[in-house]
């Protein structure tokens, strides 16, 4: 009974979806005041309806009813309740519920928290994100609908995969999700523009908390799936140049122009279209990230797969949003003209150049995934473009992009001089000199380069707080009475900027990592890394739902153990599938990581591989503080009091 | 800048989106159609000779060029492995089997840098190579078309690529697939 009311409320919440979409478009046309508020409170229902649709699947899911084909194919009883939970959105056509169901979120916090919006701009942006929301509740109920039923049903299910029973990975989709379909509003606010044909500060003041909001989920979510790969797969690695790992940057790329972009239409009125086209292209790259990689044209190790037939309705609604979008753009935005004049040394020049370089490595990203298939397509080459490449051309762009990133903040509006800015860097400078000297001296180049990059962020990051609380020159207590009534918006770009500079630490001492695959027997020891790792113990233990073999493993340094590690190897016998579960022990600044990958037959010993990462926890810890100074910024005054008044300039930015 | 200029310009995300859509439209239909398929690995050397290159040596072995490979006596391997990777670990046992049946087996060295690895790995495992080259900067492997640690081209008389295989060896693919080329091109 339950999944056929779910899957009313989720035809009812197509219909609703097509009358928020039309009437929000065109309502404003009208000048009928009751239609522009009919567009909240339809969005308000469209909400409720998919919401009702979602917690149906969850309670199918909960319940083991396996007579749902989507339970019966993705559950078993005997998975643990946070994994049954998950298990609805870890297959295709759950995960199209999820989308729509956090699409209609957004959807419903515009209509529910955009009351100072213009009632005209409210209706449209909530009329795009209805049509949007509608074309894929289409799909969803028409072509992979997660209610279906199936009869007789089997006796059990055919249970998640392995790989999947994780709690990193029961969060990572929402919040993945959270962030690429959160720009959806963007894209709306966007889209709403250009039907207007008007944008000024007060939009860029609309949008960017938006942009920020799902910036930081997408952050996260990135984090999470990059952690969770690095602790499951098994190898060590955070980051493989995956299509799916690509279709999730791109857009975050393309996001992190837009949160500075939409800095230069609030402040200084300028780029206003590059800033349309920025979160047209943030939403369209979130939207063909998530979907192509599910049609099959592109190689990837995330199986989500859809019949072709779903990919031509996907591309056929990619094609209508996107290219729709992009058509309006084509013909409303050359008429946006920037009112903000500035020097070519400026801040806004210091946006600019941020934006043509994360634009670059999008733009090199984005080739690199899709030049295989479309090389296969136009001259029957067939090829494949792997991490080699994309370590060679990001690399190269990422250096001049941290290098300007210090200095960028530093400088001032409208005009600026690089030396003052340069000036001030002399710490971080300094610093970096030092670092990148220490590092040359034992270890390779690139290393070095990266760890200087990175300390070079952090402390320049500093320096602009340290400038701004005009900290050494007035008293201290002064100083620190100024930290504390810092604009939150700055506390919170100085941690993205430190976030991001953790993070290049953490990648930059991630090359310095070193690894052994060893075979040991209980009792034998090796060296790695200055430490001596003995094979204590090879036994059995027992699981939920599966069997496992448990390695126990010491490690001493000088003689002295301090620490023990216990991994293992997981045999899920429902689905025969073997994962190794890795134990990692870290104090911060490095990992101690073992994985007990195989007990070679005749050896009567464990093929173990060891490692020993250093920096490897500030890649994700540098991902949480971008995501926390996102939040900061987030709660930063302006954007929670709706009236645009125009706070009085700390005196830090002034040269 | 001119206002028919700008107009064109500010088409261009659309040309480019339509042009995508299409590319993708036309893979979709030969997907269905079955004559299309995007998994499949094959490698862009296959019927050629392996591009331009000089590798040095490494673990005190000779290195190897291009050159060197374009008539070897007998039909070859050239393996391309690292210390760090599992999968090459897994593959060193049918390795040294092969060798040992007679097949000659060239190694490239991927990205190795960490110092003494490499030797740790060849001491523990065997070194089935009767040369060994290093591309430790993963140059080499963006010419080949390298798409990860092991993989194996299978290299005839006459200095061409008939075959590559991306993974470790087992036992199957060197029956199925290895032995009748080795017969095919003896």
């Amino acid at each position: 009974m339950i999944p056929e009311l779910g899957h009313f409320a989720l035809a009812l919440a197509v219909a609703l979806a097509f009358a928020q979409g039309v009437i929000g478009i065109f309502a404003p046309g009208l000048r009928d005041p009751r239609a522009m508020r009919a567009a909240p409170a339809l969005a308000l229902s469209h909400f409720l309806a998919i919401g009702a649709a979602f917690l149906g699947l969850i309670y199918a899911g909960v319940v083991s009813d396996f007579t749902v084909e989507n339970v019966a194919d993705f559950s078993s009883s005997a998975v643990p309740l946070i994994y049954r939970i998950s298990g609805t959105w870890g297959n295709h056509d759950g995960s199209m519920v999820l989308w729509c169901f956090i699409l209609s979120l957004c959807g419903a916090t515009v209509a529910a928290f955009g009351q100072n919006l213009p009632a005209s701009l409210r209706a449209r942006v909530l009329g795009v994100l209805g049509l949007v929301s509608g074309g894929f509740l289409l799909f969803t109920l028409t072509v992979s609908d997660p209610f279906t039923r199936i009869w007789p049903p089997p006796l059990d299910g055919a249970g998640v995969n392995p790989i999947l029973q994780d709690p990193g990975l029961a969060f990572h989709p929402p919040v993945l999700y959270t962030g690429y379909v959160g720009f959806s509003v963007a894209f709306a606010f966007a889209i709403a523009a250009l039907i207007e044909g008007r944008i000024d500060a007060a939009w860029g003041r609309w949008v960017r908390p938006w942009a920020l909001l799902s910036w930081c989920f997408l952050t996260s979510g990135i984090a999470l799936g990059s952690w969770w790969s690095y602790y499951t797969l098994g190898w060590g690695g955070y980051w493989f140049w995956d299509p799916v790992e690509n279709a999730a940057l791109l857009p975050w790329l393309t996001g992190t122009a837009l949160l500075h972009c939409a800095i230069v239409v609030e402040k200084r009125e300028a780029l206003k279209a590059w800033t349309v086209l920025l979160a047209i292209a943030t939403f369209s790259l979130s939207l063909s990230g998530t979907f192509l990689v599910r049609s099959g044209i592109l190689n990837s190790v995330h199986s989500f797969a859809a019949a072709p037939d779903q990919g031509l309705f996907i591309l056929g609604l990619l094609g209508l949003t996107i290219g729709g979008s992009l058509l309006l753009f084509a013909i409303r935005a050359p008429v946006l003209a920037a009112s903000g004049i500035y020097a070519p040394l400026s801040r806004e020049s210091a946006l600019v150049l941020n934006n043509i370089f994360l634009c670059s490595i999008a733009a090199v990203v984005f080739i690199g995934t899709l030049y295989p298939p479309f090389a296969n397509l136009l001259f029957g080459i067939q090829l494949s473009v792997g991490a080699p490449f994309f370590n060679q051309t990001v690399l190269p762009l990422t250096a001049p992009l941290i290098f300007a990133m210090a200095i960028g903040p530093l400088m001032p509006w409208k005009r600026a001089a690089l030396a003052p800015a340069l000036q001030r860097l002399w710490l971080a400078a300094g610093a970096a000199l030092i670092v990148f000297l220490a590092a040359t001296a034992e270890r390779h180049v690139i290393a070095a380069l990266g760890l200087a990059g990175g300390i070079w962020v952090v402390i320049g990051a500093l320096t602009d707080v340290a400038e701004r609380i005009r900290l050494f020159r007035i008293p201290l207590g002064a100083s620190v009475a100024r930290l504390f009534v810092l604009p939150r918006a700055a506390v919170g770009a100085t941690l993205g900027h430190i976030g991001f500079g953790v993070m290049v630490l953490g990648i930059a001492g991630m090359t310095l990592a070193t690894q052994k695959v060893i075979v040991l027997t209980p009792g034998q020891s090796t060296e790695l890394g200055g430490y001596s790792w003995t094979l204590n113990d090879i036994h059995d233990a027992p699981g939920p739902n599966y069997s496992q073999r448990v390695a126990d493993l010491t490690v001493s340094k000088n003689g002295q153990p301090f620490l023990t590690l216990h991994p293992s190897r997981r045999f899920f016998t429902a689905q025969k599938v073997v994962t190794n579960d890795a134990a990692i022990h870290t104090n911060g600044f490095q990992d101690i990581y073992a994985v007990f990958a195989d007990e070679p037959a005749g050896s009567h010993g464990a093929e173990l591989r060891l490692n020993r990462h250093p920096m490897a926890p500030e890649i994700w810890f540098g991902g949480l503080i971008m995501a926390l100074g996102g939040g900061i910024s987030l709660s930063d005054r302006r954007l929670r009091v709706g009236a645009p008044s125009r706070n009085k300039k700390p005196e830090g930015a002034v040269a | 800048m001119s206002p028919l200029r700008r107009r064109l310009l500010f088409g261009i995300p659309l040309a480019v989106v339509v042009g995508g859509g299409t590319g993708f439209y036309t893979i979709l239909r030969r997907m269905q159609e079955n004559d299309y398929d995007p998994h499949a690995l094959p490698s862009p050397l296959i019927g050629k000779r392996p591009p331009a290159f000089t590798l040095p040596g490494t673990a005190g072995m000779q290195g190897f060029s291009n050159t060197d490979l374009l008539a070897p006596p007998r039909p070859m391997l050239v393996n391309w492995f690292a210390s760090w990777c599992v999968p090459c670990l897994q593959e060193a046992p049918m390795l040294a089997q092969l060798a040992k049946s007679g097949l000659t087996i060239w190694g490239i060295d991927f990205e190795d840098n960490a110092a003494g690895a490499l030797q740790n790995f060849l001491a523990q495992n065997g070194n089935p190579y009767t040369r060994l080259a290093s591309d430790a900067s993963g140059l080499t492997a963006i010419n080949w078309g390298v798409y990860g640690v092991p993989e194996t081209y299978f290299i005839d008389k006459t200095g061409i690529v008939r075959w590559r295989y991306a993974g470790a060896l087992t036992d199957e693919v060197v029956a199925s697939t290895l032995n009748p080329l080795l017969k095919q091109y003896a």
